[in-house]
């Protein structure tokens, strides 16, 4: 492209309109930290194995790590930050890691509720071997994933009232 | 405990942390972006072992955004990093201590070493410019294997270091336990590797470091387990810098696991490079250097025996074990093997005379340090993996073998040097077979049979010592620091408090127990109580978390900050109440005189400490604000039964396991709802290391062939059965929580769990031995082997 560094954007983060003009190698995980500071989606590898930046494209699970910026133009991107209500009450899948434990030092955390979100969406209501199966794309090295799972059920219990 | 309101305490209180790590609001280095912050790339070395000949930094420098590079030879007036224990030889020589350049001088000896760092306006620019330094290394045979290091002709890593030897250390009476070993009825003998781990905490490690001007002083964020070791390490021994210039921020730290606990070469740089360029430099390591450059665990390789009597009574023990250092002394690393390792031969039982001698070997590898139990996970493999093969042996079952041979009576010196003070052995195997129901294990087996799978079980009896201490006993077996933990208590003046703890929480959940301790202690609603910990600008002098210290050690701090609280509180009320300080009782956040209905309760006193009217000024201070150093007069010892049933496929050698139980004694728990977490976390990491993780190094180029995680078999959540967990208590004796620790018992009781299991469903096939971890292609090939032999 001659002379185009820049590519310019237009998208929804977490329900308000954001624009930016963006590197063509910018992933859309940087974007989310650097230029709007939305620093609750993490980064843990380099191999799109541990899941810890996994957001909302359009209501899938994607991880933030394997997507340019400048491929979701014109997408509604949700993260983390952007899943409570606005009086402060956490989503019903974050109440339930709380209440279960599932988490420990809340690394993986937002990757992991962000894709429990999405199987929940896809399976209501999973067995525990197919919540095993959803997850495998997530990694937690503290909790050994039983509390996780536990969480996931009741979060889906929770999200289906 | 003192007497007061207990409701809070043994209560699965959720987390005071988990909101804001569950909405994104988390704090950790990563998302920390000063004003005009620049980022940091470290050239690696591609090679296990080169002399570097001229480096070129030109080119470098010249590209588009860079502020600097630093080479090795730059960094003039910069120590090496430090090593925090020095191990005394079997010959009476100190350990051979070869310098660790914090970039590398003249030589890189793994793949990985730091070799130069630029500091550019963005990371891409750093990294692009790092491509254009050129470096001529004449590169050198490397070794990798601790084994292979020491035979003659291997490539020598350190001039310091002949044979590429750290130490041989000894522990227990060699002639007494020779001695049993030539009269025993039975000799059981086996060949142990324990695999090489890399920790992979989820964060990587990162740092920021900022100089600022204004007062010649230094703040620097990193995901660190101990802000003060850190600074104290790198201030005093690395770059000369007193402790008031140097302020170290551990904010919220995703994991650790051991290893975080570390001095590493890269935030080192960044302090020293941050003062030369001014501007804040930022860095977070990517994942595939977390893999090169993390410290990591393991590696031993260990020929180990048992010698009973016809009764299968233990009658002595006899360990050889030759640990991989790697290529440089990480911080802790000698006593790992050592002071950490030989010490828990005993396990759960009287064996009379135990001999242990370690050889600490350099490798072309990344450093090995310590790793969730360090040192206690390889001495229990030893001596369960030695029990269950006695047990084969001798044909006595193996709950039967353990119980012939457990200590029953307390306090208990074994003969390799620790003293237990408490533990109930026999409780805790009953009900870990209950919960596992062995009773029910011969028909499971029988059905698994007819699915054509090969079902087994194993058993662990571990014992874990914790809480590493006391200070003195510690420097005299070459702690070069205190192990002690500080801990204030701030009373506000309207009666809420703040804890500041030298404890640092990367998962462990401290904000909420030690609130419920204060909570329980000064009779307030937890939410009263906010925990502070993990920067040295705010906290006092304290010594971190590893080893399963926190509570037993950071929360009885808190407990004596508390009494001293107390112990005020009662003078104030004294004054107030017109009565003698001996007749205040304090009970539920109420101080009464004793055998009246006359009272002050604690906000009361706390307002009154801080607005003194009425006040006995001239024998009190006003305010109430307590700071308390706790030195452990012992270890605790945390110990418990792990039991794993795993079902093998014979037919493609995959191992499942079906069934994980683990009755574990802590002492006095807190909240067992994080007490259970870290178990289930422990054991993940654990049946990691049985099943599936391993750290390879090829042999001949010294590359690190598990570089990421395809490589590298991290447990995902279909790896994992669910657990079932219960606990039995026995206080422990000297600390004034009866606390011992439950962090690192996980991953210490359950690869022999695991592997004994594989080994009892296998033997019906013929299979004798296997190393970890029990992967698919190493479980079939030696069912195969074992059919043709």
């Amino acid at each position: 492209m001659a002379g185009s560094t820049v590519v310019s954007i237009g998208l929804t983060v977490n329900g308000k309109a954001v624009s930016a003009d963006v590197d063509p190698r910018m992933l859309l995980v940087e974007l989310l930290r650097t230029r709007l500071g939305l620093t609750g989606t993490h980064v843990g590898c380099d191999t799109a194995q541990c899941g810890a930046c996994t957001v909302h494209v359009n209501g899938q699970a994607v991880k933030a790590c394997t997507i340019l910026a400048a491929q979701v133009q014109g997408t509604a991107v949700t993260t983390i930050e952007g899943l409570a209500a606005a009086d402060g009450a956490m989503h019903p899948m974050q109440a339930a890691f709380k209440e279960c434990h599932g988490l420990q030092c809340g690394f993986c955390t937002p990757g992991m509720v962000m894709s429990a979100i999405d199987l929940v969406g896809r399976h209501p209501k999973a067995s525990e071997q197919t919540i095993r199966e959803q997850l495998a794309g997530n990694f937690c090295r503290c909790t050994g994933y039983h509390n996780i799972v536990k969480a996931v059920k009741q979060g889906a219990a929770a999200m289906g009232q | 405990m003192g007497a007061s309101d207990q409701s809070v305490i043994g209560q699965s209180v959720r987390r005071k942390e988990d909101y804001r790590f569950l909405t994104g609001a988390g704090h950790y280095t990563a998302d920390v972006y000063p004003q005009h912050h620049t980022h940091a790339y470290f050239l690696r070395s591609p090679h296990a072992h080169a002399k570097i000949g001229k480096i070129d930094t030109a080119k470098a420098k010249a590209a588009t955004g860079v502020l600097a590079v630093f080479t090795g030879a730059d960094l003039t007036g910069v120590n090496g990093l430090p090593c925090g224990w020095l191990i005394t030889g079997s010959d009476g020589k100190p350990m051979n201590e070869p310098p660790h350049p914090v970039l590398a001088q003249g030589k890189v000896r793994y793949v990985g070493d730091p070799v130069a760092l630029v500091v550019a306006e963005t990371p891409n620019q750093a990294k692009d410019a790092a491509e254009l330094i050129e470096v001529d290394y004449e590169v050198l045979p490397a070794v990798v294997n601790c084994v292979a290091a020491l035979k003659a002709g291997a490539a020598q890593i350190h001039e310091q270091a002949p044979g590429n030897k750290c130490y041989t250390w000894a522990l227990g009476d060699k002639a007494a336990v020779d001695a049993a070993f030539a009269k025993a009825a039975h000799v059981t003998r086996l060949d142990i590797v324990n695999n090489r781990l890399i920790p992979n905490a989820i964060e990587p490690r990162a740092a920021v470091a900022t100089y600022s001007r204004a007062d010649d002083s230094y703040e620097l964020y990193v995901a660190n387990q101990n802000p003060h070791v850190e600074r104290l390490l790198m201030g005093a021994f690395v770059l000369g810098l007193p402790e008031h210039k140097l302020r170290v921020i551990a904010p919220d730290v995703g994991g650790g696991f051991g290893s975080k606990i570390f001095l590493y070469a890269e935030e080192t740089a960044m302090v020293w490079a941050s003062k030369k360029v001014n501007r804040p430099i930022k860095w977070t390591a990517e994942r595939s250097e977390s893999f090169l450059t993390d410290a990591h665990g393991r590696d031993h390789v260990t020929r180990a025996e048992l010698a009973l009597d016809g009764d299968g009574k233990f009658l002595a023990m006899r360990v050889h074990t030759v640990a991989n250092l790697g290529a440089y002394l990480s911080t802790f690393a000698p006593s790992v093997p050592t002071i950490l390792y030989a010490t828990l031969l005993a396990g759960q039982y009287t064996t009379p005379v135990i001999y242990a001698e370690v050889t600490g070997t350099f490798t072309n590898t990344a450093p090995v340090d310590a790793y969730r139990g360090a040192g206690r996970p390889e001495a229990t493999y030893v001596v369960e993996r030695l029990v269950h093969q006695a047990a084969v042996d001798t044909g006595i079952a193996q709950d039967e073998i353990r119980r012939r041979n457990f200590i029953r009576t307390f306090p208990y010196q074994t003969p390799v040097a620790l003293c237990y003070d408490t533990g109930n052995y026999d409780q805790t195997l009953d009900e870990a077979m209950t919960i596992a129901d062995v009773a029910g294990f011969p028909a499971r087996k029988a059905e698994a049979r007819k699915r054509g799978k090969l079902r087994g079980i194993g058993y662990s009896s571990y014992i874990e010592a914790c809480g590493l201490a006391p200070s003195n006993i510690a420097g005299a077996l070459g702690a070069r620091a205190g192990l002690y933990e500080a801990g204030e208590v701030r009373v506000n003046p309207t009666g809420s408090v703040t804890v500041f703890t030298g404890s640092h929480s990367h998962g462990q959940g401290h904000e909420t127990t030690f609130a419920q301790i204060v909570a329980a202690r000064l009779g307030m609603p937890i939410e009263n109580v906010d925990v502070v910990h993990g920067d040295t600008g705010r906290v006092p002098f304290g010594m971190g978390t590893y080893g399963s210290r926190s509570l037993a050690v950071g929360g009885s701090a808190i407990v004596k900050a508390l009494d001293k609280i107390v112990a005020k509180g009662k003078k104030i009320a004294a004054h107030l109440l017109e009565a003698a300080e001996a007749d205040i009782e304090f009970e539920d956040g109420k101080f009464t005189v004793a055998g009246t209905d006359k009272s002050k309760t604690f906000g009361e006193i706390a307002l009154t400490a801080y607005v003194p009217h009425n006040y006995p000024l001239d024998k009190l201070e006003p305010g109430l604000d307590e700071t308390a150093f706790y030195d452990p007069t012992n270890f605790t010892y945390p110990a418990g039964t792990h039991i794993c049933e795993v079902e093998v496929d014979p037919e493609t050698g995959v191992v499942e396991v079906v069934n994980f139980s683990a009755c574990d004694d802590f002492g006095n728990i807190i909240n067992p709802m994080i007490v259970e977490g870290q178990v289930h976390g422990g054991l993940a990491q654990g049946i990691g290391q049985a099943l599936l993780e391993r750290c390879v190094y090829d042999e001949e180029s010294g590359q690190l062939l598990t570089g990421s995680y395809m490589d590298y078999a991290m447990p995902r959540a279909d790896d994992l059965p669910s657990f079932k967990v219960g606990t039995k208590v026995t206080p422990c004796t000297h600390n004034p929580l009866g606390a011992k620790g439950c962090g690192e018992a996980g991953a210490i009781g359950s690869p022999p769990a695991l592997m004994n299991a594989v080994h009892d469903a296998l033997a019906t096939v013929g299979v004798k031995y296997l190393d970890m971890p029990a992967s698919p292609h190493r479980v079939w090939q030696a069912i195969q082997a074992a059919q043709k032999a």
